[in-house]
């Protein structure tokens, strides 16, 4: 007898249909599809010239103003994610099924799907309408995102809280706020923190496009080097991002290690 | 925990005194530079329009209201097209990022000197730039369309699922691929029935949330000219039909309810 590994998938019909579904589903992709091969192989050589346009990067002619976007993009990372959060603390606190009743829960589940759907990018156009170009309408775009990721990620922890320490505290006679602050929070408090870095991070990375659109930092100056179709100084700006961005992962993997 | 003796009763406090003055600093400090920082943004920023912003605000929605329905069967198209971009996108990066995972596991990778820096650089430039960048740069290259996106979410999603899967190697049971080495296997034998097994779970579950998060993605790429609904978005809100970008808006609700309420069945369904 020889022995052969198990299927991924037991059952043979469903192993057949799922691969039949799979391939008619790529062909009417290709299909419907139009990839305009002329385009592309003019494009290949344009795009060679493109890229070679991008060396050597060039941060001196330009660097006052990347200077001031990484600074603008880093003050408006820091407030976002800072109103966020606070924003972020009495949703979750509203979506965990536990802690809240049924008709606040939907409520703040449905602030979470709202904040989630909509890409940073998409927020910003209308921000950057409503209040005018500049960091604000990125701060206020950022924390908005922010509230789906961060509620959305503590709600689930606050769900899988110690149910006994809390009740231990209400047993007390503590109020709401009490239980809250001295049996839920201790327990989401790692977490919390975990997730805050891990946020901020991502605010940074995202500062980055919402400027292309209006919202300041360092994806205006990005959008600006693009469009005096000054390259060397866009490569600049790319490398910087690339390098503050592995710079604050680094860190805030370290630190969250740290606190594990 | 102290319990503080005062005359004739005792309380409980959370913290010692060293304790609540380290705290009563961070928080100072915290306080400190939150309040830099926005002094700093709202220097740059003309108060009028922000305070005007309510009213703007009320204006647009009334333009957005009622929200030209005929409008979405002219959606349907681009609508496939950005499904097309986050599940060819998806494969595309996931394919890629297997064997990048593998080279910058630190109990996989052929030589942690030479190579494992290498892969890193390559997984944590694709994280970095944001794929509405990517999409800037790729629409240069090959053309504005659906191709562009697709490459532009691919390259982007490089960086997550390799770090997510590097991270899961690195995890794995060195037990069992010790069990499978015992029994002669050579280094294809080993990959194949000692570690990939072991990671399948969390790639499956990585590619699916990587699919989740491009439904997103896709809808903006488009924005650039990379193909989907954000080309629509873009050329009515440059056209100012906003009865058209709320139909538009809703749509892309629909499908990110859509995506999560898939991921949440296949994810179920799997594990």
């Amino acid at each position: 007898m020889i022995w052969k590994r198990k299927p991924l998938i037991k059952n043979r019909l469903l192993r057949i249909g799922l691969i039949l579904l799979i391939s008619t589903y790529l062909l009417s992709v290709f299909l419907t599809t139009e990839i305009d091969w002329q385009r592309i192989l003019e494009g290949i050589p344009r795009g060679k010239n493109f890229i070679f346009a991008f060396f050597p990067p060039d941060f001196i002619t330009r660097s006052d103003e990347i200077l001031a976007g990484i600074f603008e993009s880093l003050w408006m990372t820091i407030v976002a994610t800072i109103v966020g959060i606070l924003i972020s603390i009495p949703v979750s606190l509203g979506a965990a099924k536990n802690i809240a009743p049924k008709f606040v829960y939907f409520l703040s589940r449905g602030v979470i799907t709202l904040s989630r759907s909509f890409q940073e990018v998409i927020l910003a156009i209308f921000f950057v309408k409503l209040m005018g170009f500049g960091p604000f309408a990125g701060m206020v775009t950022l924390s908005l995102s922010t509230i789906g990721f961060f509620a959305k990620l503590l709600s689930e922890d606050i769900e899988d809280i110690n149910k006994s320490q809390a009740e231990a505290i209400k047993s007390t006679g503590s109020s709401w706020f009490q239980w809250v602050n001295y049996g839920v929070q201790p327990q989401v408090m790692p977490r919390f923190i975990g997730l805050s870095l891990y946020r901020l991070d991502i605010n940074f990375r995202e500062s980055a496009v919402i400027g292309i659109v209006g919202g300041g930092g360092i994806g205006s100056t990005l959008n600006t080097a693009f469009d005096r179709y000054e390259f060397e100084t866009a490569a600049a700006v790319l490398i910087v991002i690339i390098s503050i961005v592995m710079i604050v992962e680094y860190t805030s993997s370290h630190l969250r290690k740290l606190i594990k | 925990m102290p319990i503080i003796k005062q005359k004739d009763y005792k309380t409980w406090k959370k913290f010692d005194r060293k304790r609540d003055l380290q705290n009563w600093l961070c928080w100072f400090l915290g306080t400190l530079i939150f309040s830099f920082c926005f002094g700093l943004i709202s220097s740059k920023t003309i108060w009028f329009y922000v305070f005007d912003s309510h009213n703007e605000a009320l204006d647009l929605l009334g333009r957005m209201f009622p929200p030209e329905t005929n409008y979405f069967f002219t959606l349907i198209k681009p609508i496939w097209d950005t499904l097309n971009i986050a599940t060819i996108g998806t494969t595309i990066g996931t394919l890629i990022a297997i064997p990048l995972a593998f080279l910058s596991a630190n109990n996989t990778t052929p030589s942690k000197k030479f190579i494992r820096p290498l892969a890193l650089f390559c997984i944590v430039s694709s994280r970095s730039i944001n794929s509405v960048i990517w999409a800037l740069l790729l629409v240069a290259v090959v053309g504005p369309g659906v191709l562009a996106g697709i490459i532009a979410i691919g390259l982007r999603s490089i960086g997550f699922c390799g770090k997510l899967l590097y991270e899961a190697i690195e995890e794995i049971d060195e037990n069992q691929i010790e069990a499978i080495e015992a029994t002669g296997a050579n280094k294809a034998q080993i990959m194949t029935f000692g570690i990939v097994p072991q990671i399948l779970p969390a790639f499956t579950s990585i590619s699916i949330y990587r699919w989740d998060i491009n439904i997103r993605e896709a809808t903006v790429v488009g924005l650039v000219g990379a193909g989907g609904i954000g080309i629509e978005l873009d050329a009515q809100i440059g056209d100012l039909a906003w009865a058209k970008v709320s139909v538009i808006l809703l749509a892309i609700v629909v499908a990110v309810v859509f995506s999560e309420w898939i991921t949440a069945k296949i994810r179920k369904a799997i594990i």
